[in-house]
């Protein structure tokens, strides 16, 4: 069982502020029912004043999500946006006595949501990911918001990176992208190598060995298995078999793991295209 | 509500020690201390209490006592049966099990495909969590060297064909393992019916204490032993006997003899009315797994729009024990490898709660927890931004 604190059982028992605001006029949403948890947040907002008069929320979640929305909802009643704008997913987590680590995804939801709640009611545009921002697939989180988490939080391993953005937590293809920003942000940027011309044949060689030696334990590894089809020029023609075969992470695991892996071992051109 | 019960259905976890195990393991802490290998009267009379135990947990399976290994629980058991195989075969490479598999079996294979290089076939399921026994058939190659298939899933209670994919492997001569820990003494397991090698079992779950649990060894089935040391257990598996536990298996399994039918009629008339009770009261409601072949202790319920670990606070609250395949409570951040596996979708996925009942469950658990139920999901209804009445 989880070692929740007095506060968060009490706002998940006897949550505050529930339900929708009408008229609300900054509308926040966050999450979705595939990540396991989504909260929306509703904010009547004086125009005149700033200040915000009333805060509602809905959440689909966990004990720590339902108390973390609670816990805002009870935060921000009052505050001016400028205050509002200054709270961090810790402030969320400090107000009710701390979370478990493995929880603390649940507090960047409710700053993501007051976020996303003030940008709209400034009728600003609420960036859309782009798909090749989009680090994990899994939980659709970019990369900008795990830079942000490292940074905020001086996060230095995968699990952490975890913890605080759910990245990584599902198929786990992208382990080594994240295991690469944290190495950015960390300053060891590894200089990409020159990779030297080669012929088709040494080309192909050295496909085949990547993937035998490199791709294939990392698949087997989660029960997954690959097979090499064919190579034509930059083109490699692979099929997914296994636990890999039908899972939903599939596409993800051939672009992360596959298609990566290639380009950094043997052609930075390679693309992958699957055989069903 | 009324006065808050405190209502254990979470009995696929762990169950309570009934009191006549109990009772019979006492004398052990006392006078019955001795070591049953000793050359003495202290050690033999003890050793006369390990040999009848094994005798019962061998009618239970309707197996000879020698074939019946003693181990410290059901993670041991798997862990002999596939290690002790793959190691006494090291020519074969290659292992078929399932994707719903617990994680004493899935987690090993997976080490073994990662560490030694195995080849490892998971087979698939159907939405109801079954089984392609063609697909199996095709899975088992010359090269394989153990089976493993669960005889009843710990999360949905889904019964697999053990008797039907034991005749397979013994067709295709691939030596059948089968994990039997939540399935023994809920439903009759007749190994001279049922062509299994080799079957785990687990005693916490037949209400001993956690600490034991047995492997069935069929004869003639090539395995290597799994801790190497005195000749305890044949020379099986090494270590002074856990003589206390060990008589506490023997009892448990002699009760689940005499309660199996109980288990198959009351038990299983509770589990109807809860579960029939829960989905006819609450809407957008699922049943997870196969309800037609499913122990008669288990039911999954997959609510729509809520999450399974604020569920299961708020039931705990009202004193009722359950658990879920939903993401938060495993402390991982999806849903169940097993619901995963049976494409169970998201919008209940991770609202899914087990039930388990035990011989201990009465009506009047049920009645209370069938009153408790209903308002909690409404609660975290309200608060859903999912949840739409009129869907």
């Amino acid at each position: 069982m989880w070692d929740y604190t007095k506060s968060v059982m009490d706002h998940f028992s006897n949550p505050r502020n529930v339900g929708k605001i009408e008229n609300a006029n900054g509308v926040g949403e966050v999450g979705s029912l595939a990540c396991g948890d989504a909260l929306k947040l509703y904010l009547k907002i004086n125009p005149a004043s700033g200040k915000i008069e009333d805060a509602r929320f809905q959440t689909f979640g966990c004990a720590s999500a339902i108390a973390s929305a609670s816990a805002l909802t009870e935060m921000v009643k009052g505050m001016s946006l400028e205050e509002a704008m200054k709270i961090t997913n810790d402030d969320i987590a400090r107000f009710l006595g701390g979370l478990p680590e493995q929880k603390m995804h649940c507090s960047v939801m409710g700053k993501e949501a007051l976020e996303a709640a003030i940008a709209n009611f400034k009728g600003e545009k609420v960036e859309e990911h782009q798909d090749a921002q989009v680090v994990c697939k899994c939980f659709w989180v970019d990369e900008e918001k795990i830079r942000h988490q490292i940074r905020e939080h001086k996060l230095t391993t995968v699990e952490e990176v975890t913890h605080y953005t759910k990245a990584g937590g599902g198929c786990g293809g992208c382990i080594p992208d994240i295991k690469r920003i944290l190495d950015e942000e960390a300053g060891k940027a590894a200089e990409p190598k020159e990779p030297p011309a080669m012929t088709n044949l040494q080309r192909i060689k050295l496909v085949t060995s990547t993937i035998e030696t490199k791709i294939a334990p990392m698949l087997r590894n989660d029960g997954g298995d690959i097979e090499l089809i064919d190579v034509d020029g930059v083109d490699v023609y692979v099929k997914l078999r296994g636990a890999c075969a039908g899972c939903p992470g599939a596409r993800a695991t051939l672009h992360n793991i596959v298609q990566e892996t290639l380009r950094a071992e043997v052609d930075r051109k390679i693309t992958i295209i699957e055989v069903k | 509500m009324s006065e808050i019960k405190q209502v254990y259905l979470d009995n696929n976890a762990t169950c309570m020690v009934s009191p006549g195990v109990r009772d019979a393991m006492l004398p052990f802490f006392g006078e019955l201390y001795g070591n049953p290998s000793s050359m003495h009267n202290f050690g033999g009379q003890v050793a006369v209490h390990v040999k009848a135990a094994r005798e019962k947990v061998a009618a239970l399976l309707n197996v000879s006592p020698d074939e019946i290994v003693f181990t410290s629980c059901g993670t041991e058991s798997d862990n002999h049966a596939i290690r002790g195989v793959l190691e006494a075969n090291s020519e074969k490479r290659h292992i078929v099990t399932t994707k719903v598999e617990h994680p004493a079996v899935l987690n090993v294979y997976r080490f073994l495909a990662k560490k030694k290089g195995y080849r490892v076939t998971e087979l698939e399921v159907s939405k109801k969590g079954d089984l392609d026994l063609d697909q199996l058939r095709e899975a088992l190659t010359p090269d394989t060297a153990i089976l493993s298939v669960m005889a009843a899933n710990n999360e949905t209670g889904t019964l697999f064909p053990i008797d039907e994919i034991g005749a397979i492997a013994r067709e295709k001569g691939v030596i059948f393992h089968t994990d039997a820990v939540q399935a023994v003494g809920k439903i009759p397991l007749d190994l001279k019916k049922i062509q299994c090698d080799l079957l785990s079992l687990s005693g916490h779950k037949l209400h001993t204490p956690k600490g034991i649990g047995a492997l069935y060894i069929r004869k003639g089935t090539r395995i290597s032993p799994f801790m190497i040391g005195g000749h305890q257990e044949n020379g099986r598996r090494a270590g002074t006997e856990n003589v206390p536990y060990v008589v506490a298996l023997g009892k448990a399994c002699e009760e689940a003899m005499n309660d199996i039918f109980d288990e198959n009629n009351r038990v299983r008339k509770l589990r109807d009315k809860l579960e029939q009770g829960l989905l006819s009261v609450i809407k957008q409601a699922h049943i997870n797994g196969n309800p037609r072949w499913r122990l008669p202790n288990t039911t999954n319920i997959g609510f729509e729009a809520v999450e399974g670990e604020a569920i299961l606070l708020h039931l705990s609250a009202a004193g009722i024990a359950a658990s879920s395949g939903s993401a938060c409570t495993s402390g991982s951040l999806e849903p169940s490898h097993v619901l995963m596996a049976m494409q169970t979708p998201f919008s209940y996925a991770h609202g899914s709660v087990r039930f388990s009942l035990s011989k201990f469950t009465t009506e009047e658990e049920i009645d209370y927890t069938l009153k408790v139920v209903p308002p909690v999901i409404q609660k975290l209804r309200e608060m859903s931004p999912f949840y739409d009445p009129n869907k």
